[in-house]
This record gives structure tokens, sequence and C-alpha cells, in this order.
């Protein structure tokens, strides 16, 4: 089912410009160290401001700077941030989600209106607020972007669940003696992955959005590490005399986020039957 | 209807107070007390402010007791004065023993905010209904491959920076347009044609900017909505009994296709106040995002803490209001059946 899957998506152009869009970034940002051409620390007094040139593919910064070579460092911070926020999200949203579909009754009212108070307050705020509580650094932002992004996940794995209660697999494996835990982990999880994997695709694109924008405000990824969104930040402020600044790592984001929502949806259509060239 | 009012207002209760726990929370997140972390933030800070925060908080408290009094605050929307901006009262203004007005701060950004997100949806809505009818009308063709491209976009750019983008070309390059705040300095000296050609030049980029990367979801889900919807028996009908492909589409469909855009207007309220924040501290509008961004910036708690609370319960009322309208525009929930 993987395989064909697999070759279903990519026979979908857009999806298959978004797999291609995804491993070349994960490269550029894995092989980061090897390829970039300087030190993306290495401040230069005589290189302040450069325009691009065969020197410098994308100009150098007001420290003068290496823009590319602190772009590819750069992107693999805001890849770092984007996975781990999703994986933090997701692990949450399955536990949260299999309880709830799993135990049903009070447990599920109460997962199901922690999900709508959450909801119901606006995430940016919420972000913003414990980032000025703690201190803004990558853990943290990970962190506090994982732990306010899990409701949607929490909603699919929950439906996924009560969908699947009653089905006759699950009876048969309860008849034969299973305990709870191993019908969540071994029959009813694998059956509700697929939905799984499109919301976490599509949740790396938001989360790397999130990283961005926090980064850009100054209270995302601290200088002097880079990252997309405060190489961005420090670009605004020389707009009128330096747009490599500002437009190099503004599409780096684009084309990362593409690659992402191209992937999530391409297998959202692949794998649900109702959506796309069925209609 | 009222059942269904009254149920839907009792259910907001719940909410509430789970907001008040989230929100409680978060304030002793910080390590030690908040006062704390604010003198580690803020050196000059001194031990009388410190001594304030306490007492605004009631830190020295039990928990419980702390809890019960945050409640009360949050019931009665008060939150205190700012630390930052001269003991302005963050939300409601204050008059004084000798008849001074004191105007609030969420009291004085809030309208601001409304004014552009409802503008903004407004023109979000007027773009994005066409788009997806064309899209729906269209599919498989050019006309949709290109909206379905337009939206990939919309979905994946950054709108910090198309904001930047644009006000650079537009504001810096060419001069066409202000490129920060709401008005010009000699803003009171025009007529009144002026001061309105004025505001919508300030207002053009902070409006359509967030209206732009917001069309590419309305637009699916209308598009979505109108291909589910042309596969109902109703639909077939409509066309065997020979109706117009005009009235088809205009009165038949999209009226039942659009009913769901209401919840999911209602639903993008938190995501529009919060990401009010990265659009005014751009175009550096004094709304409620650039409010929260200042607040942050200087740990100006009480403001943190007023306009998290003003916003979540903005949501709220949102939803209210859509789940009315969405009662009053669908007769099936109008007379008593409930969706889930």
């Amino acid at each position: 089912m993987n395989k064909n899957l697999f070759l279903n998506v990519l026979s979908n152009p857009l999806s298959k410009a978004g797999f291609i869009i995804i491993v070349a970034v994960f490269l550029l940002a894995m092989f980061a160290p090897l390829i970039a051409p300087y030190d993306p620390d290495d401040i230069n007094v005589k290189a302040i401001l450069l325009a691009p040139s065969g020197q410098h593919w994308m100009g150098t910064d007001g420290l003068g700077r290496d823009v590319l070579s602190r772009m590819l460092h750069g992107g693999r911070i805001s890849l770092l941030v984007g996975l781990v926020a999703v994986g933090i999200s997701t692990a949450i949203g399955i536990l949260l989600g299999a309880v709830a579909g799993y135990y049903r009754g009070w447990v599920d009212t109460f997962i199901m209106r922690l999900v709508d108070i959450m909801l119901s307050i606006p995430s940016f705020f919420l972000i913003l607020a414990v980032i000025a509580f703690l201190t803004p650094s990558i853990v943290n932002v990970m962190i506090v972007i994982g732990l306010t992004s899990w409701m949607g996940v929490t909603r699919l794995v929950r439906a996924e669940f009560l969908s699947l209660h009653g089905r006759e697999f699950v009876m048969a494996s309860r008849t034969l003696g299973a305990n709870d835990a191993r019908l969540i982990f071994t029959h009813l999880l694998p059956n509700s992955l697929t939905p799984i994997i499109v919301s976490s695709v599509l949740g790396v694109a938001g989360a790397v959005l999130m990283e961005s924008g926090l980064s850009f405000l100054g209270l995302g990824v601290q200088a002097p590490q880079a990252s997309w969104g405060n190489i961005l930040s420090d670009g605004k402020d020389y707009i009128q005399f330096a747009w490599w600044l500002s437009l190099f790592p503004g599409l780096a984001i684009l084309i990362t986020v593409l690659g992402y929502n191209l992937l999530g949806e391409g297998l959202r259509d692949a794998l649900d039957p109702r959506s796309g060239k069925n209609k | 209807m009222l059942n269904y009012l009254i149920k839907r207002v009792l259910w907001m209760v719940p909410l509430l107070i789970g907001i008040s726990l989230i929100s409680f929370f978060i304030m002793h997140l910080a390590p030690g007390d908040i006062t704390n972390n604010e003198a580690a933030f803020n050196p000059k800070t001194s031990e009388e402010s410190r001594q304030k925060l306490r007492e605004l908080y009631n830190l020295d408290k039990p928990v419980i007791v702390q809890y019960g009094l945050w409640m009360k605050r949050m019931v009665t929307l008060d939150f205190g004065n700012s630390f930052a901006s001269h003991h302005k009262p963050v939300f409601w203004q204050t008059t004084d023993k000798d008849g001074n007005v004191t105007k609030g701060m969420i009291q004085e950004a809030l309208p601001i905010t409304l004014i552009i997100n409802v503008l903004g949806l407004v023109i979000t809505l007027v773009l994005a209904i066409p788009l997806g009818i064309i899209a729906a009308r269209r599919y498989g063709l050019w006309q949709d491959k290109s909206i379905t491209l337009f939206n990939f976009i919309g979905f994946s750019i950054p709108g910090f920076w198309l904001s930047l983008l644009l006000m650079y070309w537009l504001g810096v390059m060419n001069n066409w347009l202000p490129i920060s705040g709401l008005h010009s300095i000699n803003y009171e000296s025009l007529g009144t044609w002026g001061k309105i050609k004025d505001s919508i030049s300030h207002l053009f980029l902070p409006v359509v900017i967030p209206s732009v990367t917001g069309l590419a979801g309305i637009t699916l889900f209308v598009k979505n909505g109108m291909l589910d919807v042309f596969h109902q028996d109703y639909i077939t009908t409509a066309r065997a009994k020979g109706l117009s492909e005009h009235k088809v589409v205009y009165t038949h469909a999209l009226r039942n296709a659009l009913l769901p855009l209401i919840t999911i207007v209602g639903l993008s309220i938190p995501g529009l106040i919060g990401g009010s924040v990265i659009a005014e501290t751009i175009f550096a509008i004094p709304g409620m995002g650039k409010l929260f961004y200042d607040a942050v910036m200087m740990r100006d708690f009480p403001v943190i803490m007023g306009i998290l609370t003003i916003g979540s319960a903005l949501t709220l009322i949102g939803n209210l209001i859509a789940d009315i309208a969405y009662a009053w525009a669908d007769p099936r929930v109008r007379r008593g059946v409930m969706r889930e």
C-alpha cells in the first residue's frame, strides 16, 4: 500500500515539485558546513553591505558576513525548529486524540473542551506571551510552537478512532484478549496514520512560518545564531540600500513552505478518495 | 431558536473558565515569580515597582486565592494600569478626582484593529467568492489550475515579507504610498476629502496584504463547497427541469455552498487578531497587535494579560455571532435540529 501511495503522490506534478523542493532544501541544510563558502559568523568590516557578486553570491550584511553562508546555516535552524515543533504537537495530538477517541465518555468531553479553549486563545498572542514570561531561545520557540498547535491532530486522531470503533478487526482483537495499549498502538493507530502524516507535513509549513515570524519580531532565534527569520529582520533595517538582505531569506521561506504545502496537499489528494480527480 | 441561543451562551462559561486557568498558568510560568523575571530583563526595575507587581497579582497570597482574585479581575474587566506607559489604565478609561479622563490602552487600540480586520475580511470575501466559483465551474481547466497555483503561493508566502517588499516598492522606491502610521503629519490641516484620501492611502497596505494572504484559504473553501454541492441530487433536479446554468449556480448551488463560510469566518478571528501583531508592527499602526508587541518587549505584564484575555473574549464573541448567523441562515438549525 505504501509503495503505491508513494508512486501515486509523485505522479501528481505539484506534489512531485513539493517533494523535490523538500529534499533539495534538506540536502542544502544538512551539508551547510561543507557547502557554505564562508564562516556564517565571520565579521568582515572591509566587506559591509556588498551587493551580490561572484565572491558573495547573495551579498554581505551590515557586519560584512556572507549572506549565502548565513542562509545555509540558518536553514538548518529553521528546519530543525519546524520539525521538532511538529514532532511535539503531533505526539501530544496523538496521545490526547487516542485517549479521547478510545475511552470516550467524560474523558473525551474533557479533552475536547480543552481543544475548544486552546482554539479560542489567539495562538500568536499566546506564543508571544509565553515567550515574554520565559526567554526567547531556539529550544523555547520549538516547545512553545509545539505546545500551541496540537489541537488539529487531536481532533483528527479522535475522529479516526471513533470511526474505527466497533469494526470487526477491533472486536476480534479485543475478544482475543488484547489490552487497551495493544489495541491502541498496534491496531487503531496504524489505521489512522495517513491523516496524521498529511497534517504533520502541512504542520511543518505552518511551524516554519511561525518561527520566521517570531524571529522577525526579535522574539525567536537570537543573534548571532542565524535563522531565515532573523536575517530578514536585519534586512528590514537596510531595505533602502540593501535589497538582497530582504529578498533571499523571504524567498527561502516561501520556497520551503511551498514545498511542504504542495507535498501535504498532494498526499491528501492521494489518500482521500473523495477529493481530487474523483470529483 | 431561543433554546439554542441559551445553550450556546451557557456553553461559553466553561470556555471562559478554561481561558482564565490557562492565562493564570502562563503568568506563573516565569522562573521564580514574575517580579524576578522582570528584574532580570530590565535592570532599572525598582524595588517599588516590583512591590506593585506583587500587589497587583497578589503574589504573597496562596495560589488558590491568587486565582480567585485573577478570575475576579477578568470578570470585572479590571486589568490594572500599565507599568511602562505612564500608568495608563490597560482596558477602559478612568476618571481621577479632578475629573480628568485617561483613556484606556485597549479602548484606544481595539477600534483600529477591528476596522482594519473588518475591511480586510470584506475585501477577502469579495475576491474569494467569485474566484472559488470560477475554480469550481472550470474545474481542471486552466482557470482552476491558475487559481490553485495562486492559492498555494498565498498559503506559503510570509505576510511580513510581502509587506516589506510592497512597502519598499510602493513606498520607498516610487513614493506612491506612505509607509507607516495612520495619518500624515499635516492630517489636521486637510479638508474632509483630503482626510479621507490620507486615511485610505495609509490603510491601503495594512488592509490589502493580510487579505491577499487570507484569500487562498477562503477561495479553496468556496471551491470545495461548490464542488460538493454540484454533486447533490437537487442540483441534478434543477438542471433536469431545464433551469438556466446561471440560475442553477447562483440561486441553487451558491447559497448552500456559502453557508459553512459563516463558520469559517468565525473560526478565522483568532488568526486575524493574532496576525495583527506583525502587520501593525511593520506599518506602525497603533492597534492591538502593536500594543501587544510593545508590551511584550517591555515586559509590561498588566497589558500582556489584558490583551490576551480581551483577545480570547473577542474570539468567543465572534464565534457566538457566527453561530447565531448560521442558525439564522440555516432553517435546519433554526428549527432545533442541532448540528454537531
